[in-house]
């Protein structure tokens, strides 16, 4: 099904805006922690026990990741192979944005903050749940996340990799229409929409880090 | 205006290619960037050097032969021109002006800055028509009215001219604009509809067998596009492509 | 050979096509697939007539220089093509296209082929439609139809100014689908080097890889010439730079005789000249004369103000521009056939009225249209009609949706803003009505061979009407020529296939290797462009707008010396063996010294001023071109005899059945 190129594409861009859907869930619950921190806690707690997250959405967002960056990579290769010969001078930036073109770039990154992340957050709480088998604590959540953010490295990270979720989502998300196939008199709006999402989100989520780290 | 030239030499498609430097005097402004080229090679010939190979034919943009990768862009640095259309006058007295062919292992080299961009026709036999003979005895031309928004639509992706400078500019060497604007044309007309869902598979799979890369929407290929094809028709195509598929 | 059978079919004229399609042998399904044709060309005729035949169910193949079939210059023709639709309910029919075409080529074509192209013309614009062609339309989703010069209807259908874009492509479509089924063979990159004739029949050709160098052997029961015209002679014309005149011409030197070669179109509308250096010349289609009006300025003081810059062609008052169509041509006025616009400009610039440097060049101006336009918009808009800028903006608008990729394109080359300041033009080669001589049938004078399209002299006599040239293309290619083979061929459904090992393709192959060979071995010191550009500028000269018996026999001998200098001087660096564009163009150049000065000779020969030949010797008081309808209405045939001053001339005569034969006055 999907070997050719446009399967691809279209590939790339439903994963990819499931992805963003999932970003902006995963955004408003880390957003409620500055506000309560009651909230953040069940919330989480709720996203950590419930069986249905955890056994269907869960798999499904980890499958999700994996097929998003592994077709990334095979569409990168194939895409270094069809010009093996380089030009002595090409001058990308006269035609194409500086994003569009190093998705691969910034992709990287945010896989390797995923890395990190998974590291910081997911590995401990498989860990607590499904290994060492701890007894369950709705109000631990909150804690365990201000906690993360004592250290300035990991925070300026995290920022970091922000920056560069941001640039991905720059040119990922309006891509994504064209990808499925619209292109047309909301394009516009959609770019619009692109331009705020791909700021606000990774702002809001660099604003979290730092809100913690000073108040925590 | 006095001009350096460093232009791909290689002299058959298996031999290995160089960059070599040259000067040019005299240069007049008005001329066209293919007549610079002329004038550079009467002067290779005069010294008993082999003149550069390039393609050109039609010299007024429409013909599509002419394939020139000028100082890192398609077609040089203007806008909605080809090469033959480029002139002297958009560069400056001393400049240096770098010149490969189009680079794609879909086009592969034939000398200096010729390819064979063959892959295109190709890829047009594989469903680029609509089947109706040609004996002319179908129905008058004015049976079937056609919204003039999608007329004209149909008009402008037809308005390619094969140069291959979407693939040419295209950081992955993708043809996707190419085959789009093809497919757009016929599918935007009612004589095309009939057999819009065999077209744009065939089409996409010829394409993906001539090697060329995947569209990572950069949209490069629309700016380079001499005749600025739009990048609706690579959404249209994509939208064809996905109702095809589902149809099986 | 000394017959000239142009085997008319008898009948009226209106049932001549369809009692001949009647009457013609025809080959069996079955029998096609036992015969093979090879078409040289791929432009709209040579493309149309290999889509057409394979899909009969011969088996073609076809050969181009290019490295696509989409590449020949048919592409580049701008403004339209004809047909006797009679959409707009203007009193158009058949008669009166045929009438129009008759009198457009100055009582020099042949009236049965004439009327069948404008009874086919109908046919073309429905299959060009059923391919998926777009051709411009209106609201209504109807299509849409301009007017075009020489006529008093709008019967022209156009893709804005890419209409020859849009055909051939539609065609080389129609190719696509038949090579995918493998009826058709494409070899691009392929030059025809010559023709091989097998017991007098044509019966193949030897041709050159362009990649490699390698010659090969094709044999076919029938070869179809579509290579085009041979404006190219004149080394500066609105041809590519590629077109040439040598498979026409191999063909002429294997038999063919070649008619009229002294017919070319000089096109009223083309970018003037802007140097030495200058390569080929860009035409802005007739179309703009729809709208644009032609003026010089009438005082000499403005014209010397002018070329020193000290005046802007805006500057000048209305009262003080001559606009000099509209004076001598009221009735046609800036809408007169391309032959008399571009002897008028001449006319103008001779007398010293030329508006840029070189003194060759004349205003086309937009200013009155766009204001026409303008204030048509804003009243249907209900806006204010006296607000000037409004109007202008109003009318560009309308202007640009019109003509706008002739605009830019103007704007690039001349680097002037042509919404602003009006265009300058210049009249340019852009036409051959003249080449091989064809019978109704369209075969040559050689058995088996076929010229289809420009190549051939059949339909537009001494002038071409401006959106006729497509309409002949595809005319021939979709819908004669298709026909008209298979009379020929119901001759060869037992001959078996074309063995190409016989002494004839020997003989011919090493022909061709023996004059490539010279080429390269030949040490002199100039290259083959100066030898074309040298070429072009005695044809210019003397064998242009307007020609006279000095010129003509000055041209004669000039080019002969021309031609003796070329075999011995000629330096073409390379080898034979590779990819080498120097050997092509010198075997092309070759031809064109040969070619021209055959046109001279025909030139001569034709005292008589008609259509785009005009001998000084020939005209009116009042300047006009004066025909000799007594002594040559007919066809100048020629026939090869070893060098083009020995040719002989084989006339057929033209007889008028249908047409009173007038004066043609287009004022």
């Amino acid at each position: 099904m999907i070997t050719t190129t446009i399967a691809r594409k279209v590939a790339m861009a439903l994963s990819g805006l499931f992805l963003i859907l999932f970003l902006g869930q995963h955004f408003t619950i880390n957003m409620t922690s500055v506000f309560s921190e009651k909230t953040f806690n069940f919330l989480s707690h709720f996203m950590g026990n419930n069986p249905l997250v955890q056994f269907i959405l869960q798999p499904i967002l980890i499958f999700g990741v994996v097929f998003h960056f592994v077709l990334g990579f095979i569409l990168q290769l194939k895409n270094n192979k069809s010009r093996n010969v380089k030009y002595i001078s090409y001058k990308g930036s006269a035609n194409a944005s500086w994003v569009s073109r190093n998705m691969i770039l910034s992709g990287i990154v945010v896989l390797s903050f995923l890395g990190l992340h998974f590291y910081d957050f997911w590995v401990p709480e498989m860990n607590y749940k499904y290994v060492e088998f701890l007894p369950q604590d709705p109000d631990r959540y909150y804690e365990e996340l201000v906690h993360k953010f004592h250290s300035p490295i990991r925070v300026s990270i995290y920022a970091v990799s922000f920056i560069f979720l941001s640039l991905h989502l720059f040119h990922g998300f309006a891509s994504s229409f064209q990808s499925v196939g619209l292109n047309n008199k909301y394009t516009k709006s959609i770019k619009l929409f692109t331009v705020a999402f791909s700021l606000v989100i990774p702002a809001g989520f660099i604003f979290i880090a730092i809100f913690h780290h000073l108040n925590g | 205006m006095n001009l350096k030239l460093k232009i791909w030499r290689q002299a058959k498609a298996e031999s290995k290619g160089r960059m070599v430097t040259y000067s040019i005097t005299d240069v007049s402004p008005d001329m066209s960037f293919l007549e610079m080229m002329d004038m550079h090679n009467e002067q290779l010939i005069q010294k008993g050097e082999d003149p550069v190979a390039f393609d050109h034919d039609c010299r007024e943009g429409i013909c599509g032969m002419c394939s020139m990768f000028i100082n890192g862009e398609a077609h040089g640095p203007d806008r909605l021109v080809t090469t033959c259309q480029l002139h002297m006058r958009k560069f400056k007295d001393g400049d240096t002006i770098i010149i490969e062919p189009f680079r794609a292992n879909a086009f592969p080299i034939i000398k200096d800055l010729v390819v064979d961009r063959s892959a295109f026709d190709r890829i047009q036999q594989a469903g680029g028509f609509v089947s109706v003979n040609t004996s002319g005895n179908t129905q008058d031309a004015n049976s079937i009215p056609i919204d003039k928004h999608d007329a004209d639509k149909a008009f402008d992706a037809a308005t390619c001219i094969g140069c291959g400078a979407c693939v040419a500019s295209c950081k992955n060497a993708s043809a996707m604009l190419f085959v789009s604007a093809k497919v757009s044309q016929y599918s935007l007309l009612p004589q095309g509809k009939v057999e819009a869902t065999d077209r744009v598979l065939n089409m996409v799979k010829q394409m993906d067998e001539e090697g060329f890369g995947n569209c990572t929407n950069t949209g490069a290929c629309e700016v380079e596009c001499p005749k600025g094809i739009s990048l609706e028709n690579v959404a249209r195509m994509n939208r064809e492509y996905m109702i095809a598929s589902l149809k099986g | 050979m000394a017959k000239l059978d142009s085997k008319i079919p008898k009948g009226s004229l209106s049932e001549k096509w369809t009692n001949h399609k009647s009457d013609i042998n025809l080959v069996s399904p079955a029998n096609k697939r036992l015969i093979d044709i090879i078409v040289v060309g791929t432009g709209l005729a040579g493309a149309s007539a290999s889509a057409t035949l394979a899909e009969l169910g011969y088996n073609v193949k076809t050969f181009c220089f290019q490295d696509s079939p989409r590449r020949a210059h048919s592409i580049a023709a701008q403004g339209g093509i004809n047909a006797a639709k009679n959409y707009q309910g203007d009193g158009d029919s058949t008669y009166r296209l045929f009438y129009d075409t008759i009198k457009g080529g100055d009582y020099r074509s042949r009236e049965s082929n004439v009327y069948r192209l404008a009874e086919v013309s109908t046919n073309i614009i429905d299959q060009c439609v059923a391919q998926g062609v777009p051709f411009a339309r209106d609201y209504g989703g109807l299509l849409d139809n301009r007017s075009f010069g020489g006529v008093l209807v709008s019967r022209t259908f156009y893709a804005k100014g890419q209409t020859g874009q849009q055909l051939l492509l539609g065609a080389y479509s129609a190719m696509n689908r038949q090579i995918g089924r493998g009826k058709i063979k494409m070899y691009n990159r392929h030059e025809m080097m010559d023709l091989v004739l097998v017991d007098g029949k044509a019966r193949g050709i030897i041709t050159r890889n362009l990649v490699n160098g390698k010659i090969e052997r094709h044999g076919a029961h029938a070869v179809v010439i579509a290579s085009g015209g041979y404006g190219n002679v004149f080394f500066l014309s609105t041809n590519a730079m590629g077109s040439n005149v040598s498979a026409s011409w191999k063909i002429h030197k294997r038999g063919a005789y070649f008619a009229n070669p002294c017919f070319t179109q000089i096109h009223p509308t083309c970018i003037p000249v802007s140097g030495e250096h200058q390569s080929k010349l860009t035409l802005m289609s007739e179309s703009l004369r729809n709208d644009g009006r032609i003026w010089v300025p009438k005082k000499l003081e403005d014209v010397e103000a002018i070329r020193s810059g000290k005046l802007k062609a805006t500057d000048i008052e209305e009262q003080d521009r001559d606009y000099y169509l509209e004076r001598r041509y009221p009735a046609f006025g800036n809408l007169v056939p391309r032959d008399v616009a571009s002897r008028a400009a001449k006319e103008r610039c001779d007398a010293g009225y030329g508006v840029n440097k070189t003194g060759e060049a004349v205003y086309l101006d937009f200013a009155a249209a766009i204001n026409r336009y303008g204030k048509e918009q804003a009243h249907i808009k209900g806006l204010d009609e006296n607000d000037a800028a409004l109007v202008k903006k109003l009318g560009q608008k309308v202007v640009r949706a019109k003509y706008g990729n002739l605009f830019q394109m103007y704007e690039k080359i001349v680097d002037q803003d042509p919404y602003e300041t009006p265009m300058m033009i210049y009249p340019a080669v852009h036409y051959t009505m003249g080449g091989v001589w064809v019978d109704y049938n369209l075969m040559t004078s050689i058995p088996g061979c076929y010229a289809i399209g420009e190549a051939n002299f059949s339909d537009h006599g001494a002038n071409r009407l401006g959106a006729s040239a497509l309409m002949q293309g595809l005319a021939d290619g979709y819908f004669v020529l298709p026909y008209t083979i298979g009379d020929y061929l119901s001759d060869d459904i037992r001959t078996g296939p074309i063995s190409t090992d016989s002494q004839e393709f020997e003989s011919a192959e090493k022909e061709v290797k023996d004059q490539l060979k010279a080429f390269i071995e030949n040490n002199g010191k100039h290259s083959v462009d100066y030898y074309h550009k040298k070429l072009g500028k005695i044809m210019w000269d003397k064998c242009g707008m307007s020609r006279n018996k000095n010129g003509l026999n000055e041209a004669i001998s000039e080019i002969k010396a021309l031609r003796e200098d070329f075999y011995k001087n000629l330096n073409v660096t390379g080898g034979a063996d590779e990819f080498n564009e120097q050997l092509a163009k010198a075997g092309r150049v070759a031809d064109f010294l040969e070619l021209g000065e055959l046109f001279a000779k025909d030139a001569l020969e034709r005292t008589e001023s008609c259509g785009g030949h005009f001998r000084e010797e020939s005209q009116t008081s009042e300047g006009e071109a004066m025909r000799d309808d007594k002594n040559f209405t007919f066809v100048s045939a020629w026939e090869y005899r070893g060098e083009p001053s020995s040719a002989k001339l084989h006339k057929e005569i033209l007889k008028y059945e249908e047409i009173e034969v007038k004066t043609r006055s287009y004022k």
